[in-house]
């Protein structure tokens, strides 16, 4: 009901003035990067000629319709041929054709240069996250993480009411990708499970991370901001929720991240080596569980019948705890439960399995802790 | 000659009587109409899983059906739409009109022919018993979109998949035999005097269409055999662990998938072209250039297929060869635009209700056309790809392309098919509720899609929430409005209508379909006429 | 009137063959799925399957007692050839769709995976062990694909295979030659040689894909190689088993006597059928034995 108040008042904003449209984008972005400006411009120019020709075209069949009816008089002529004019007809869209196939080579070849980077960082997609990793490449940063969405709410019809719909709905992650900016930065695509595509507009980069193979693309941001896409190929269930953010810093401000991010990683470990608490656990667990699991076991542990399976009562995760910590670790093979064994750090594991066996009243009682995961390693 | 086929019916009506005349027909006129049927009952069921699509769409949020069943409605809305109505539609069509334009007394194979009919109710039932399991809460229907993408569809797929693979096998042998039939009976069958230059352009675009059909559904079949293998017995084509690549895969769908998206656009090519020389009461311009247009799309369909696959990381040498050679589609596509307006060009013309969508056709195909040249631009498709503007695109040319051709093609020759003429108003109820409401649905979809709605999703960032809405106002209206042409239809078939048709019916129609009166006989021609 | 009015075309009475035909494959297709969700038979599909056989069976002998009754003129003969040629192309273009599966594994997937064009990084990153030779004898994740321990060889059983196949196609000929001169003796003698050839190969294919299985672990899960070998040799096999059957309906048919000099279209189809098998079978040993 208020999208139809919307409409309308859209409608009537478009009668009144062309100004206030600028609030509801209608064309593609120009973007930041070369690649996005070359785009933008190729696409600009291509739609202007089809506009040009549709005048054209749509105006002599107009003038036609309106002046050689029948009702008017008209009496059909009865030319039915001419070869000059096939000719010319052939011959003028050719040449167009041309006209735009020159520019749009030039800034193919230019998108798929990737010689001269100066950082690499590798992005794998995962049912349904990003996973980028900086350890590749000329400059490895022992830095990698995931990075999901923020709303793990939106992803069920009982829950998608209580997530605040703001600017970002749908288009938050909890880590950012971070880059320097005008840097040559070389993307590294791949994927984990089935085909994704990394989609950034104001890049102008779309590649799609296939498994088993790299794609490469670059890019070379001027302006620090925060920059915003989607994944962009059908991958399953949560297909429209794996958003992609990046982040571009100065050089400076990313030097200090790669700092931060380092000095992080070493508390991570101090904190796998103490032994943890019951209920420190289960609130670890609840929070890894949320971004990692909830999305095909579903925030209640029921997961979706005939897809994912439940884990609430269900026989691994009520049974023998090394099972369970078996099938989260290695997953199940052929089937889109992943292993997390590469994914989670050992807290983590120990946290969401913990979390599992006592969530939900399955209440089994015991808990794994993260010395327990170190030994699978 | 009819004593002859007296001999072989025991009724002197010639027509059989009961439900075997359906279930066991050799006549092209009733396997015909059992096409039409069929896909006017997809069209329905397609159209309210769009209709699903839509309203989930209508606002942000969650509200009507889950991420899961949203991909499904994709899935069988795209699978059900392509194959089981407009190439079911076009099948009927030809089965109708081919024999009676070339002056044939049937088809050339006619129990092969009602065989091809009857394999669809057997394809679509499987299709559609697992949707209503996934409906019944017993396992997922097809989830992975029309194209099927591996390792989506092999390694992820759900277990109907292996009965969707079946179902498309099915639907192979249908199409393969229907054009073989097509095929036999173009070059077998006609009159004497009908030269292949004499035919009519709608039999022309069908016998390359058939050809096209011939040439690719067995690819379609293979493809689909390798995904049953890779789920079940181990192969490793589309997983590159054992040596094979998931982008082999889209290279096999593709080189099928581009020739089918002409398949469904040749026969309503051919369609207007039947139609704009008759209602402008003047020949067609062009006659034997928009042959050779129609062949030149069908040999380009054959190299361009990768269009589809630009993001996927080809060597750029790739991408160059398959913009270039897709942008040489527009030549000989932009042939035949130009000789329907020339055809129309100080002709005499009249704007009934198969006018009028012909018309529509040509300005709204053209727009979808245009579209397509856009995306075909490889640095613009980066960020076109596996967005709204790509639906928009399709749907400009599927919907008001191929499926007006195909009610501007009914409302044309139903006259024809039952002896009555359909009520014009209504008619041109029909085409004005849907040219208005089709563009209120599939316009604003450029523009979510520009600005980077990306497809397949059923829930959407607030900046793409006006044009959704607006969409989706259109797509109940447009689906509605086609309430009215059932009616109609249903109207004219059992007789309502007052007018009863001539022989002719149009003033401006030529060809030999016209010379049979109206209702054509049960055996088209039995003598074969002369062609001059 | 009667049947001596050659020059209409024949449309045949209302037929339940269609239908059978459609509730056949359906049920077949369904057992076949239900076969393999379960890992065992389930009953369906034998049920199709015998549908499938009488359906066969009853469609063709409609035809044959039409066609003897004399009701086909000419045209209805050209229909039929069209028919079957054109049939014979989308058997083509179904091998085409293997055959392209095989060279775009052997020269952009293979290549790729070891490193060729823009895949650098993933040779680098993914497969670093993976070496881009032809047959694929290590696959890029050898613990989930096990591959093969050598290649078929081209110049053992396969190259005595090429010769049967071969000469199978010399001796329908000779058959054939021998039909059109109305010698019915060595029409049925060159054909049931054909017939024997056919067989022949079929037993040594299967010897083949024994030793394959048992001795070189080349089987259908051993990675590319073998996927693209047993899908394609299986393929194959299929249609000679296909085409050695309806040569022997031939056979049975010669035996009976059903051709005549001039009118013996089934008997032509069958033979185009099988050189087609035999040119595909060309193509097999070349690209997938040989090379
Ligand atoms: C009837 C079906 C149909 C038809 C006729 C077309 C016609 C064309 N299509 Fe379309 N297409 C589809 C159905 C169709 N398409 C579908 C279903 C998809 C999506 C599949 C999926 O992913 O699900 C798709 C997707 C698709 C893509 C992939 C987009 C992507 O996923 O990124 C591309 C890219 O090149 C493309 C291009 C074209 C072109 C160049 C034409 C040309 O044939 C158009 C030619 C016509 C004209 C250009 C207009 C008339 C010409 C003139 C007036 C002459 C003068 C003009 C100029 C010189 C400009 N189409
Ligand atoms: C010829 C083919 C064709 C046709 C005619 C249509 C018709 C329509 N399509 Fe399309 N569509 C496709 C082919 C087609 N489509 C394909 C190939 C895809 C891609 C799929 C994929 O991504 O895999 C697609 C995808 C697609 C999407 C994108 C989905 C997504 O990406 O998630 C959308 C969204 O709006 C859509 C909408 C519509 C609508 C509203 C119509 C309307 O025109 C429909 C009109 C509605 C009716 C005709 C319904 C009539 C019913 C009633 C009035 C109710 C009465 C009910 C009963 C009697 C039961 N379609
Ligand atoms: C992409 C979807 C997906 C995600 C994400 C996922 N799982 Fe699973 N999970 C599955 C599927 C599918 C199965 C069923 C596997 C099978 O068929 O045996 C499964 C099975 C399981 C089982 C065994 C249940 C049983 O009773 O057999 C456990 C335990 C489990 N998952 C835990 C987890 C944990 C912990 C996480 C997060 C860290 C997680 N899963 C994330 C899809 C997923
Ligand atoms: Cu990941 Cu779509
Ligand atoms: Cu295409």
């Amino acid at each position: 009901m208020i999208a139809a108040m919307r409409v309308a008042g859209l409608l009537g904003l478009m009668l009144l003035s062309g100004e206030s449209l600028a609030d509801y984008q209608l064309n593609m972005v120009p973007g930041v990067t070369e690649f996005s400006q070359g785009a933008y411009e190729i696409h600009t120019m291509v739609m202007w000629i089809c506009v040009v020709i549709g005048i054209v075209v749509f105006g002599a069949m107009i003038y036609s319709i309106i002046n050689h009816r029948k009702s008017k008089g008209a009496v059909a002529a009865d030319f039915h041929e001419s070869t000059t004019l096939e000719i010319i007809w052939t011959i003028i869209p050719f040449v167009i054709l041309i006209v735009m196939a020159i520019p749009a080579t030039k800034v193919l070849l230019a998108m798929e240069d990737v010689s001269g980077t100066e950082m690499s960082v590798k992005v794998t997609g995962y049912q349904w996250k990003w996973h980028y990793d900086y350890n590749v490449g000329e400059k490895a940063e022992e830095i990698s993480f995931f990075s999901n969405i923020t709303t793990p709410d939106s992803l069920s019809i009982a829950t998608s009411g209580n997530v605040v719909k703001g600017d970002n709905y749908l288009t938050d992650v909890d880590n950012r990708m971070i880059i320097p900016t005008d840097t040559k930065v070389r993307l590294l695509f791949t994927s984990n499970d089935v085909i994704h595509a990394w989609w950034l507009p104001q890049f102008g980069v779309k590649k799609d991370a296939i498994p088993g193979f790299i794609n490469e693309s670059w890019i070379s941001v001027p302006e620090p901001g925060i920059y915003r896409g989607k994944c962009a190929e059908l991958c399953g269930t949560n297909h429209g929720f794996m958003p992609i953010v990046v982040e571009a810093l100065s050089k400076e401000d990313y030097a200090a991240w790669v700092d931060g991010q380092k000095s992080a990683a070493a508390e991570v470990a101090a904190s796998a080596s103490k032994t943890w608490s019951k209920a420190d656990l289960m609130a670890k667990g609840e929070q890894v569980y949320a971004t990692f699991c909830a999305g095909c076991h579903q925030a209640n542990g029921e997961g979706l019948p005939n897809v994912f399976p439940g884990l609430k009562g269900s026989a691994v995760a009520t049974g023998d705890i090394s099972k369970h910590l078996d099938v989260v670790f290695n997953g199940v093979a052929g089937t889109a439960m992943q292993a997390f064994g590469g994914q989670l750090n050992d807290v983590d594991m120990a946290a969401v399995v913990t979390y599992e066996r006592n969530a939900w009243g399955n209440d089994v009682g015991d808990m794994a802790q993260p010395s327990d995961v170190k030994a699978m390693r | 000659m009819s004593a002859v086929i007296e001999e072989h019916h025991d009724h002197h009506d010639h027509k059989p009587t009961g439900i075997g005349r359906w279930l066991f027909s050799t006549n092209h006129k009733d396997i015909g109409t059992m096409y039409l049927w069929f896909s006017f009952l997809m069209f329905f069921i397609g159209g309210t899983l769009a209709l699903v699509i839509r309203a989930e769409l209508f606002e942000p949020g969650l509200q009507f059906v889950e991420p899961e069943f949203f991909n499904q409605m994709t899935t069988l809305h795209g699978l059900i739409m392509v194959f089981g109505v407009i190439m079911p539609a076009f099948v009927g069509l030809a089965n109708w009109m081919v024999p009676m334009m070339i002056g044939a007394p049937d088809m050339a194979l006619p129990r092969m022919n009602n065989w091809s009919f009857w394999l669809l109710p057997g394809a679509f039932g499987i299709l559609i018993a697992s949707l209503i399991m996934s409906i019944m809460g017993m396992g997922s229907a097809p989830n992975f979109g029309w194209t099927f993408y591996a390792p989506l569809s092999t390694t992820y797929g759900p277990a109907s998949t292996d009965y969707f693979i079946f179902s498309v096998h099915l639907m192979g042998i249908s199409s393969i035999m229907g054009s073989i039939n097509i095929i036999a009976t173009i070059m077998n069958m006609r009159a004497p005097g009908m030269t292949y230059m004499k035919m009519p352009i709608f039999v022309w675009t069908w016998f390359i269409t058939a050809y096209l059909l011939i040439a690719v559904m067995p690819v379609l079949a293979g493809a689909v055999t390798m995904m049953l293998t890779d789920r079940n017995f181990g192969t490793s084509f589309f997983n590159a662990a054992g040596g094979g690549d998931p982008v082999m895969f889209q290279h096999i769908f593709w080189f099928f998938g581009h020739p089918e998206v002409y398949i469904m656009i040749l026969p309503s090519f051919g369609i207007i072209s039947e139609i704009v020389p008759t209602f402008a009461r003047k020949k067609i311009f062009g006659y034997s250039s928009m042959v050779y247009a129609t062949a030149s799309i069908a040999f380009l369909s054959f190299i361009v297929w990768a269009h589809h696959m630009f993001t996927t990381g080809m060597p750029v040498a790739g991408e160059l060869f398959f913009m270039y050679a897709t942008m040489l589609i527009a030549v000989p596509t932009g042939v035949k635009v130009f000789n329907w307006v020339s055809t129309m060009w100080k002709g005499s013309m009249t704007f009934e209700t198969p006018m009028l969508f012909a018309i529509a056709f040509i300005f709204l195909f053209t727009i979808g056309g245009f579209t397509g040249l856009m995306l075909c631009i490889t640095p613009a498709d980066f960020q076109y790809h596996d967005t709204y503007f790509v639906v928009a695109h399709f749907h400009y040319v599927l919907v008001t392309g191929a499926a007006f051709g195909i009610m501007a093609g009914v409302y044309f020759w139903l006259p024809k098919w039952t002896g009555n003429m359909y009520d014009e108003t209504l008619g041109k109820w029909h085409f004005w509720t849907s040219v208005i409401s089709v563009n209120v649905l599939f316009f604003p979809m450029h523009f979510v899609g520009l600005a980077g709605m990306p497809r397949r999703i059923p829930d959407y960032s607030l900046q793409f929430a006006e044009f959704n809405a607006m969409a989706s106002v259109g797509a109940f209206a447009f689906g509605f409005c086609q309430l009215i042409f059932l009616y109609n239809v249903i109207k004219t078939a059992r007789g309502k209508t007052s007018v009863k048709a001539t022989g002719q019916v149009w003033e401006g129609a030529h060809g030999l379909e016209w010379t049979l009166p109206s209702p054509a006989p049960f055996h088209s021609f039995t003598t074969p006429p002369q062609v001059k | 009137m009667s049947t001596s009015n050659h020059d209409e075309y024949y449309i045949p009475e209302p037929s339940k063959w269609p239908l059978v035909g459609t509730i056949a494959l359906t049920t077949t297709v369904i057992g076949a799925v239900n076969t393999i969700h379960a890992g065992e038979l389930s009953m369906i599909l034998p049920v199709g399957l015998l549908l499938v056989a009488y359906l066969f069976f009853g469609w063709f002998s409609a035809v044959i007692d039409e066609s003897m009754a004399g009701q086909y003129n000419a045209q209805v003969d050209r229909s039929f050839r069209i028919g079957m040629l054109w049939f014979i192309f989308s058997e083509v273009m179904f091998f085409a769709a293997f055959f392209g599966a095989l060279f775009y594994a052997r020269v952009f997937a293979m290549e790729w995976l070891g490193g060729a064009s823009n895949n650098a990084s993933t040779h680098e990153y993914l497969w670093p062990a993976f070496e881009a030779v032809w047959p694929v004898l290590t696959n890029p994740d050898n613990s989930l694909f096990v591959a093969p321990e050598e290649k078929m060889g081209a110049w053992g059983l396969p190259a005595w295979n090429t010769a049967v196949l071969l000469t199978s196609s010399v001796t329908v000929t000779i058959a054939h030659h021998a039909l059109r001169a109305g010698h019915r003796k060595p029409l049925i003698i060159w054909l049931a040689a054909t017939v024997a050839l056919g067989v022949i190969f079929l037993i040594l294919q299967v010897e083949e894909y024994a030793h394959a299985y048992s001795e070189m672990g080349l089987t259908l899960d051993s990675g590319i190689y073998g996927s693209t070998f047993f899908m394609l040799t299986g393929f194959h096999g299929f249609h000679v088993t296909m085409g050695t059957t309806m040569l022997l309906v031939m056979l049975i048919r010669s035996m009976k006597g059903h051709f005549t000099a001039d009118k013996h279209f089934a008997f032509e189809a069958v033979a185009w059928y099988w050189h087609f098998v035999d040119v595909v079978w060309l193509g097999l040993f070349i690209f997938v034995y040989w090379l």
